[in-house]
Order: C-alpha cells, then sequence, then structure tokens
C-alpha cells in the first residue's frame, strides 16, 4: 500500500549551526516540530510564525542557543531544567493579555518531563493552558553525560544504572509520561518516533490545532547515549515501532476506552523481534548474555500494551 | 482624590498590585502571604483588576511564570514568604540574569527547621545575592507605596532587574493600619505603560532569552547585573523625590530619626522601625543620647548614607532579624563593608533579635543600649549578640 505523504514545509525555524552531534535524534525533533506547528498555525491563524518556544534545559537547549550565537527563528526562551512547562504558562497569559493570537510550544527532555519537570507540567495540564508540550525522548539525561532518567527502558546502561556482577542494568520498567498527560484528561496526547517522521509530523500538527494543552511524547535515539553510529539513528527509531517496544497512540481528552493506534499489526503479531532493535545498540549489549533479562523487557512491554487495550506477540 | 482605608499589609499589597496593573500575576498561597493572592483573585473576579492570573501549583512555578510572562514582555507580580520565597531560588537568579522588572511582595517570615510561621528577614535576607532589589516596609502605607516604587524602578532601562518588597509576618500583614490607596490617575502618570525594551517573544522579531553564556560571556552578564544594580542606587533617589511630588510621602535609602547629635544610632529595618522611633523619644526624655536609623533599601545597599550615618554616631548599633551563621547579621556584615576604608569610623556592633517572631520588647533595646555604652566607654563586647534568648532553655 502506497503511503501518502503530507507535505512538509520548507519554511525552517531550526537553522542549521547548531551544535548537536551527527546523527542526532532530538534535533531531527526540533526541526520537524517547529515546521508542523508552523502549518498548524498558518492553517489557524493565517501566520505561519504564531508561536513561540519555551524550552528545558537539556542537550536540545545547550546545542541551540550559545550566546552570541542561536539556532531558533522563533520567539524562544529558557528559563530552567524543570519549568519548561511553567514558563510557558506565562508566556501564554501575557499572550492572551496582549490579544496576540497563536500558541506556546514546551520543549523538554525526558528528564525535564518525566522526573524533575513532572509537577510544574501536571500543573500546566490541570490549568488547561493553550500549550503543546513536547517530549524527546532519548532515554536518559544526555546533557550531563547519560544518566538514567525514570523514562529509561528496563535493562539500558546509563553512567548511573551500569550493568555489573549484580546489576542488569536499569532496573525498572519505564514511566510512560504520555499515559500521565492523558489522565489529565487534556484534548490531545500522543506517542511517536522520529523513526516514522509522517506521522510524528502529523500528530505535531494536530497538538498544535486542537485548543487548549497537548502532549506529545516522542521517541528519538542519541548517538553517544545510545551507542549507535550516526547514521542508524532513524533505523532504530524505526525499529522501535516495528519490534512492537514504542506503541504509537493518541488519546483524546483522557478517553482509554477509545485509543487510536498507528502502525499496528491487524493481527496483534509484531514480526520482527525486540532482540532486531536492541542488538543495534550498545546500552543493551550486555542483555545478550542474559536472555532472561530480554524476556522480562518483553513481559514488561507486552503488559503495556495490555494496560493500552492490546494483546500481543512478540517473537 | 486619594482614599483612606484601614486595611491588613496584605491587603495593601494586593491594592498596590491593582494600581500598578501588571497584566499577569501568578501566585501559590503561603503563611502570612496567602491574603495577597486571595484579594487580588477577588479584584480579577469581580472586574476590577484585568490580569491574567495564573493560579500555579508551588511557588517554583510561580516564579517561571512570572519569567515566561516578562519575557514576553508585560508587567507581571506574584507574592510569597519564607519556604516559598526558598523554593523560588533558583528562578530569582534567572529573572535577574535575565533582567526582567519582576516586583514580588514578600510577608517577611522566619525558614525551617524548626518550622516557623512568624515574623523574621531570612527569607529575604537569604536571596540578598540574586540580583533583586531589596525593599523593607516600616508599616501598611509603605507596603503599598514601596511596591508601586519597585515597579518604577524595576522598569527603568537604566535598571531592569526585579524588585522584592518585604513586610513584616503578622506585624504587618495581618494588622490593619489605615492606608492612603492613591487615585489611579496618579499611578497611571507615575508608572506609565510598560514597554519591553529586551524582552519580548514577539514572532515578529523572533529573539533568543536564556541562552547558554560560555566563559568568554558569562563574566560580562553578571557584570551588567552589578551595574544595573549601581545604577539602581541613583534611580531610586529619582523615583524617591517623583513619589513625594506625586503622592506626598517622602522615602529615604535610610530614614534618620533624631541623630543628629547622637551618640548611640541604633539601625533597623522594617516594622521595628516604628519601635525604635518611640524608644528613642522615651530615652531622650532620660537625657541619653541615642538616635534611630530605618534602611528601607537593603539591595542596592545604601553605601553612602551608610557612611554618612556613621559619622554622626559613635556607636552604630544594628537591630537585625536574621543571621548568617559563622559570621554574624547580613546588615551587620555589609555595614561593615561600607566602613572598612573610612578613616573615622564608629564602633559597629550588632544584635540579633526577634528571630521566628520572639518579640522586641523595650527591655531588649535598653540591653542594647547598655552593651552599647559599654562600648563607647572603652570595654571590651561582644561584637555579635543575641537578644531575647531565652538562655535557661538552651
Ligand atoms: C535543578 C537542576 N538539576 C540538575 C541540572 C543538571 N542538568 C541539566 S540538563 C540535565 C539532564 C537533561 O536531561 P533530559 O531532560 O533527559 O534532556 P537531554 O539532555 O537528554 O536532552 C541535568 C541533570 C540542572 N540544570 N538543574
Ligand atoms: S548527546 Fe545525544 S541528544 Fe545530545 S546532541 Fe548528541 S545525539 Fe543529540
Amino acid at each position: 500500500m502506497a503511503v501518502r505523504k503530507p507535505p512538509i514545509t520548507t519554511r525552517e525555524y531550526w537553522a542549521p549551526g547548531h551544535a548537536a552531534c551527527a546523527g542526532c535524534g532530538p534535533a531531527i525533533v526540533m526541526k520537524l516540530a517547529t515546521k508542523a506547528f508552523s502549518e498548524a498555525m498558518e492553517e489557524k491563524y493565517g501566520d505561519p510564525n504564531a508561536f513561540a518556544i519555551a524550552h528545558a534545559t537539556g542537550c536540545m537547549e545547550v546545542v541551540s542557543a550559545v550566546f552570541p550565537y542561536t539556532a531558533w527563528k522563533a520567539p524562544w526562551v529558557h528559563v530552567a531544567f524543570e519549568n519548561a512547562a511553567a514558563a510557558a504558562s506565562g508566556v501564554e497569559a501575557a499572550w492572551k493579555k496582549l490579544g496576540r493570537k497563536g500558541k506556546i510550544l514546551a520543549i523538554g527532555g525526558d528528564g525535564g518531563t518525566a522526573d524533575i519537570g513532572l509537577q510544574a507540567l501536571s500543573g500546566m495540564l490541570e490549568r488547561r493552558h493553550n500549550v503543546v508540550y513536547l517530549m524527546y525522548d532519548n532515554e536518559a539525561y544526555m546533557n550531563t553525560g547519560i544518566q538514567r532518567s525514570s523514562s529509561t527502558p528496563y535493562g539500558a546502561w546509563t553512567t548511573t544504572s551500569p550493568p555489573g556482577k549484580y546489576s542488569i542494568g536499569e532496573d525498572k520498567p519505564k514511566k510512560w509520561v504520555a499515559l500521565i498527560a492523558a489522565a489529565h484528561q487534556i484534548p490531545y496526547v500522543a506517542t511517536a518516533s522520529i523513526g516514522d517522521p509522517y506521522d510524528f509530523y502529523r500528530k505535531m500538527k494536530k497538538a498544535a490545532s486542537v485548543d487548549g494543552p497537548a502532549f506529545v511524547q516522542v521517541l528519538a535515539p542519541c548517538v553517544p547515549g545510545w551507542r549507535i553510529p550516526p547514521e542508524k539513528t532513524i533505523e532504530v527509531a524505526k525499529l522501535a515501532i516495528e519490534t512492537g517496544l514504542w506503541p504509537l497512540f493518541e488519546i483524546e481528552n483522557g478517553d482509554f476506552h477509545n485509543i487510536k493506534f498507528q502502525r499496528f499489526p491487524k493481527d496483534g503479531k509484531f514480526k520482527k523481534p525486540i532482540e532486531d532493535y536492541l542488538r543495534l545498540q550498545g546500552r543493551f549489549k550486555h542483555l545478550f548474555k542474559r536472555p532472561e533479562a530480554i524476556q522480562e523487557l518483553k513481559n514488561q512491554i507486552k503488559e503495556l500494551w495490555r494496560i493500552l487495550g492490546k494483546e500481543v506477540e512478540l517473537p | 482624590m486619594p482614599m483612606r482605608k484601614v486595611m491588613k499589609g496584605n491587603e495593601a499589597a494586593a491594592w498596590a498590585a491593582k494600581l500598578a496593573k501588571p497584566k499577569v500575576v501568578a501566585a501559590f498561597p503561603i503563611t502570612p502571604s496567602t491574603l495577597v493572592p486571595e484579594k487580588i483573585s477577588e479584584f480579577v473576579a469581580d472586574g476590577e483588576m484585568d490580569a491574567e492570573f495564573i493560579k500555579v501549583e508551588s511557588e517554583h512555578s510561580a516564579i517561571s511564570a512570572c519569567v515566561g510572562a516578562s519575557a514576553a514582555g508585560v508587567r507581571t507580580f506574584t507574592a510569597t514568604a519564607s519556604q516559598g520565597l526558598a523554593l523560588m531560588h533558583e528562578v530569582l537568579f534567572i529573572a535577574a540574569g535575565m533582567r526582567l522588572p519582576i516586583v514580588m511582595a514578600i510577608g517577611n517570615r522566619a525558614l525551617s527547621a524548626p518550622i516557623n510561621i512568624w515574623n523574621d528577614w531570612q527569607d529575604t535576607i537569604s536571596e540578598r545575592d540574586t540580583g533583586w532589589m531589596q525593599f523593607y516596609a516600616e508599616n501598611n502605607q509603605e507596603a503599598l507605596d514601596l511596591i508601586l516604587i519597585a515597579f518604577k524602578v524595576a522598569e527603568d532601562e537604566r535598571v531592569l532587574l526585579p524588585a522584592m518588597v518585604g513586610f513584616d509576618a503578622f506585624i504587618l500583614t495581618h494588622t490593619v493600619e489605615p492606608v492612603e490607596i492613591p487615585d489611579q490617575e496618579v499611578v497611571d502618570e507615575f508608572l506609565g505603560e510598560y514597554v519591553p525594551k529586551h524582552a519580548y517573544l514577539d514572532p515578529a522579531r523572533p529573539i533568543t532569552q536564556g541562552a547558554l553564556g560560555f566563559p568568554a560571556h558569562y563574566m560580562e552578564a553578571r557584570y551588567t547585573v552589578w551595574e544595573a544594580m549601581e545604577n539602581a542606587r541613583k534611580v531610586i533617589k529619582e523615583v524617591f523625590d517623583e513619589f513625594e511630588k506625586k503622592f506626598g510621602r517622602r522615602y529615604h535609602m535610610i530614614e534618620e530619626y533624631k541623630t543628629d547629635d547622637a551618640e548611640i544610632i541604633l539601625l533597623t529595618m522594617g516594622s521595628l522601625a516604628g519601635t525604635l522611633k518611640e524608644f528613642v523619644d522615651k530615652k531622650r526624655e532620660e537625657g541619653v543620647k541615642i538616635g534611630a536609623a530605618k534602611m528601607t533599601v537593603y539591595r542596592p545597599f545604601p553605601i553612602e548614607e551608610i557612611r554618612a550615618l556613621a559619622k554622626k554616631a559613635k556607636v552604630l548599633a544594628i537591630l537585625e532579624k536574621d543571621i548568617s551563621f559563622g559570621i554574624g547579621g547580613a546588615v551587620f556584615a555589609d555595614t561593615s563593608r561600607a566602613l572598612i576604608n573610612e578613616k573615622e569610623k564608629p564602633i559597629v556592633l550588632d544584635f540579633i533579635l526577634g528571630l521566628g517572631g520572639r518579640d522586641v520588647t523595650f527591655e531588649n533595646l535598653e540591653e542594647i543600649v547598655e552593651i552599647s555604652k559599654k562600648a563607647l566607654e572603652g570595654e571590651k563586647v561582644e561584637e555579635v549578640n543575641w537578644i531575647g534568648l531565652r538562655k535557661e532553655i538552651l
């Protein structure tokens, strides 16, 4: 079946010249997200530039805004690590008062969202600010040199979850912030992966178009953090979808009974084994000597799908 | 015509916020300042105040939202105290470093542990290095006036720094006093509309705010905050003059009371100044040559005014409701800096008192005068003295 590809605007808000690593997944997120935002703003308000960005501390902030340079061609503000959602609340309130039409985009990594920024995120969502919160999930604190976050998957190596004689690496299941966000019964929540950029693009556009808060969690591999070669970023992000490890879904108004899935095999059977995904990444290398740990990871993913209302088979 | 109303300090702060017409207010309740956001909510609910009021989930988010709003180019206000201010600590530096003229009202309250809701100045004093200007009010009228003044100074192009206005927990926040509420038109004239020159998030002219500063630029950025704070000295005095012209009330960096021929001068801040003036009157009747002084502006520190004051005294006794462990009171340390290279200087003594709401009594003040007299007569006394301490329970 031919995939209908939506057009992607040639407008750029994430300019070349940022300092991200070659092959950086989150950098692709920045580019696509702002493009999608601009299209949504054009359709909604007739002005493709009708947005501002509030960014949390983290890799993408640090590589994009080194004084006196900037990679941003949109109004952009960084305040601190844990408060992108709160800062965005303030920007949105100010815009409301100024009568300025448009929407605010808040951006944070998994650390700034799942851990230290969770409270501010919850407050922002609950207050129904007209803000899209974009969580780029590279599954660890990359800016400080690859420490685990609560969004780090089971079994992964990080500098604070090293595998060893008494450790298989990260020993807790991943926290799914998208589900926490959806529990706020906000208009729109989605997961995405840069392995399916069109799906991500569509979801960002949708998120930017709804009235009120929206949350998008996008998987974005990090080259040094995942120990992958730069040219494998997209392949890895794609395999996450194809192996069933990364569910793609949308939840509207917290309606967990009507979750919309994308790229879900009709029979519930994923064709590619999770091992294909793991094998490409140095951070999971040690798991191949511990098959029970891979089994545990599979169990956790099956359980996640079950919670989402799907029985799946993982080869 | 200005209206006179009997009100609590918290209400005076809310009235000041109303008169200043901020476009965004973000606040979270904490004793003793809770009434400030409550009152502002009422103003907004009744349509008397046209602000976006963000009911945030914490003080950290309150100040973060204020930074976001101020970066988007609108006048912004918040209120807090004690642990709430401490929770904001990280973001206070950011607000100042980004040169955002946010104004914040503080019901000065002690910090934990032990948890204590009563008055001292440890909360604001602990934030003295954040780059925020600090004003301290003696009474509810001053709480209102100083908030208006704070906006005017903060938004001055030569300054562009945030400001906090402290008024003592319960002693002012919850005590009713007559307060003159200025006419809205006169306040409008005084403050004018806030037009951001450097901070705005406008798609038509996109800028990047809050960037990363490498070693090649960081020091210069910090220097501009230093410079702005230095500029604030002059601007504050200009604004005090203008305030007097418009509203008839006079403010000074340090206000002096019967200091001209005083041998001992007691220097303090906040509501304690009222008590001191009364005490000075009493001692004068007894023929003791003492005077009082009230520091209204603590940051920028009134260095010149301290020097002028010190010239008049043989003993400068500092009465303060804060402690910097390992050195003494903060005002004492700062005063010492102001006097260190003066040829002639008085003996400077520090008196730590009134922590966590401990009453400051005339007996306490007598004790301070006694110690000061001893020093005057050449006897050796402690430089840092804890007054009113219940030694028997230690
Ligand atoms: C209050 C606070 N604690 C810690 C830090 C240090 N810090 C800066 S970024 C960061 C990790 C960011 O991780 P994440 O949000 O996952 O984004 P990434 O770097 O992976 O893009 C940490 C721990 C900080 N800036 N502020
Ligand atoms: S460390 Fe990871 S997230 Fe950071 S720039 Fe490099 S690839 Fe991107």
